[in-house]
Formats: C-alpha cells, structure tokens, sequence
C-alpha cells in the first residue's frame, strides 16, 4: 500500500471508492474487504491531469470477474475525473484469505456464506452454519459455485451453505 | 537462453490449457452436479495459469505477440504440452486418473519453480500451486473412491491406468530447453512416484504389470499423438474463421 502518497486527498478518495465496488459474484464483499486492490498510485489529480494507476491482484488464477473488475474500477474513476487511468495486474504476493476484512467476514457471515477459519485450512465437516450457528455440518464438495467457495449442509437445520475457503 | 525459457513458459503454459481443454468438455456432463462444478473450478484454475503463462511468455517474445495469438494462432508442432493432457477424457475413471497423473505432478514442478531465480515463473508457480493442492487432493479422493469401489468402477481404473501409464515417462524426462535452464525434471520423479504409488495402492490398484511400460515422448517437442490436432481445431476454429473477432 502507498504510505507516503504525494497526492494524499486524491488517493484517500480513491480507496473510499473501492468500498463502493462490489465483487460481481459474492456481491456482499467489496474490493477493499477482499483486499484485491494492493496499490493506488495518483500520479495527477483529476484537478490537473487525472492520471492513476490501480494495481490489482486475482483471488485464484483463473478468477472470470478480474476483467469486469478491472472495467468497473475504470468506470469509476473516470467519473470522479480521471482521464487516463491504467489497472496493472499483479501476481505476487499471492492473494490470501489473509487480506480479507474483519467487517467482510462479518458480512459473508449475514449473507449466509460461512468465513474463512484457519481452524478450517482444508474444508471439513464441522464448519458452523452460517443460519444457526451448528457446527454439526457436513462438507458436500471441496468446490463449490466459485473457485473461492466450498460447499456443505447443516445437519441440524438442514440448509446448504458455501464457505469461503482459507487460501 | 531466452529461447530456452521461451520454450520452457510455452511448455507449461500449453500443458495447463490443454488439459483445461480437454477438462471443459465435461462442463455440463459431469456425473453429479457437485462434480461437475468441481472439475470445470479445476478447469478453470488451469485456463488462469495457462493465461499467466502465456501473458508472460508473449512478454519474452515480444512484438506483436499476445496470450491470444500463442492460445489461437500456433499450429500443432509448436504445441509443447505433454502427452499426457491431450489424451481423450474416457469415461469418468480416466478423466480423474489423468488429472490425478497431473496435479501431483504439476505440485513437484511448481514446488520446484517457486525457488526459480526467474521471479515471473516463481510468482506464476507460487500462485498456482495453493490451487494444485485442492486439486490433488480432490483427484486422489476419486482415484481412492473408484478404485476400491465397485467391480465396475475398479475395471474401469485398471484400464484407464493402462491408457494412461505409458504417457507419465515423459514429464520426467528433460527436453533440451530444461536442460539449458537447468531444470532437469527427473529428480521429481521420486516423489510423484510414492504418492501415485501409495494412492494407487490405497485404491487396490497395482502398478507391477506396468514396470517394464514403453514410455511415450514426443509432446514437449512438439511431436504429438493424433489427439492435437482435433483439440486444437476446436479450440483455434473461431479465431482461424474470423481473425481478431472478439466479444
């Protein structure tokens, strides 16, 4: 992340921008609870040239929203006044469950996907149902409805559920 | 060099891509629905790091090259993926059996290349292999599940390891681009040989009758079996037709 940003209100505005962007396939996470977004460069504010760079980095390889992503961010700063805006793609460090939020956790948590643990590295039977908070589940599929997710069932009462795997 | 690590890059690249090729076939058909999305997840995972890969090795080539130009526009003897991804899906069993064969082996190579001095190979490596190691595991769960399943299940392994066996020699031996990188991958052998051998073993399969097995060359070369060029007019057929289309 950019600790001495020359220009500090821009690039502030900037981040507070990425909180309104919401990830196209788990619509609850933003791009900064994700912790996708790992350096924003204002080279000009949009008062002067309006020159920007985002570097972003792919949750897994093969991640299909990263161009969607990539577009929705220049959309968006083109409205606040950018003019030429360039989204590098990052790919070390490796993106990890690491950087997801506190507050996205609690929020996949209300959405009824259950949350990274590290007690869950690999996902297992056990996992506490997001609905009623049983730990008495059981894994369905290490895979789930994106490369991120796992699928299980609580057991006790009976709803399926993904869970967004350590990573 | 360059063109050693070009070669290098394309052959890995050209692995990963094929087998999502091949492994997309399935999307739609897979045996229950919870396969189905594990194996097109898998697929997926692969295309990415076929695409990391290709951007990287059209950077080293440079010019008017793109990811899309190496993925649509290189004909068969450019092609250096191993034989093993391009043999066809089969039923079920081999289509694990071969993704099995593979992630275990892919997890030995990119272990290996995330110590590499080449700093793109190694975050390329880094990356994929937190991925492989899902999909190793997923694989031997299913080669455990057929293999000491039901009679008809286990026949079916037994004679997708016969299929296959023959193809698995070849990521073991080094081409003259790894040479010159001095990425020799035959001390990978040693441990990709124990898991396949104790999985195997699990899934009351045995490998005795394959120890004396003719090993196939040729893929890393670019020299292929029949299988290529058939994937390769499914996969280049729109960009072949209709140069630059896009949408």
């Amino acid at each position: 992340m950019n600790t001495t940003p020359v220009h500090k209100e821009a690039t502030k505005a900037c981040w507070q921008l990425m909180d309104q962007i919401c990830d196209p396939e788990v619509p609850v996470l933003t791009l900064n609870d994700l912790g996708i977004v790992r350096a924003i460069d204002v080279k000009s504010p949009p008062t002067e040239d309006g020159i920007i760079e985002v570097t972003i980095t792919a949750t897994y390889s093969g991640c299909p929203a990263m161009d969607w992503i990539a577009n929705t961010i220049k959309m968006e700063l083109s409205t606040i006044g950018y003019q030429s805006i360039t989204i590098n793609h990052s790919i070390t460090p490796a993106w990890t469950t690491d950087w997801m939020s506190e507050q996205g956790k609690e929020k996949l948590k209300e959405y009824g996907i259950a949350p990274p643990e590290k007690r869950f590295t690999i996902p297992s039977d056990g996992i506490p149902c997001p609905q009623c908070k049983s730990e008495h589940t059981r894994l369905l599929s290490e895979f789930g409805s994106t490369s991120c997710k796992a699928l299980l069932q609580c057991q006790d009462c009976g709803e399926p559920f993904d869970y967004f795997k350590c990573h | 060099m360059q063109q050693a690590l070009l070669d290098y890059t394309l052959y890995l690249a050209d692995s990963a891509l094929i087998l999502g090729q091949r492994n997309s076939a399935w999307c739609g058909h897979g045996p229950v629905l919870e396969q189905d999305i594990a194996i097109t997840n898998i697929t997926l995972d692969v295309i990415g790091q076929a695409r990391s890969l290709y951007q990287y090795a059209a950077q080293l080539k440079g010019g008017e090259t793109t990811e899309d130009t190496l993925a649509y526009l290189r004909n068969e003897r450019d092609y250096k993926n191993c034989l093993l991804v391009e043999q066809p899906n089969g039923d079920w069993g081999q289509t694990i059996l071969r993704q099995f064969f593979f992630s275990c082996f892919q997890r030995e190579l990119y272990t290996q290349l995330t110590k590499e001095k080449d700093a793109t190979l190694a975050a390329i490596a880094t990356k994929s292999l937190k991925e492989v190691n899902y999909h190793c595991r997923w694989s031997s769960e299913w080669v455990l599940r057929l293999g000491d399943g039901t009679p008809e299940s286990h026949t079916r392994l037994v004679t997708a390891l016969e299929n296959l066996w023959p193809y698995t020699g070849e990521l073991f031996k080094a081409a003259d681009y790894e040479i010159a990188l001095g990425l020799d991958p035959a001390p990978l052998h040693k441990n990709w040989f124990s898991t396949v051998q104790s999985t195997l073993e699990e899934a009351t399969l045995s490998l005795a009758p394959l120890t004396s097995c003719y090993m196939q060359l040729g893929g890393k070369t670019g020299v292929h079996s029949e299988e290529l060029g058939y994937i390769l007019t499914d996969l280049q057929y729109m960009q072949r037709t209709y140069p630059g289309c896009d949408w």
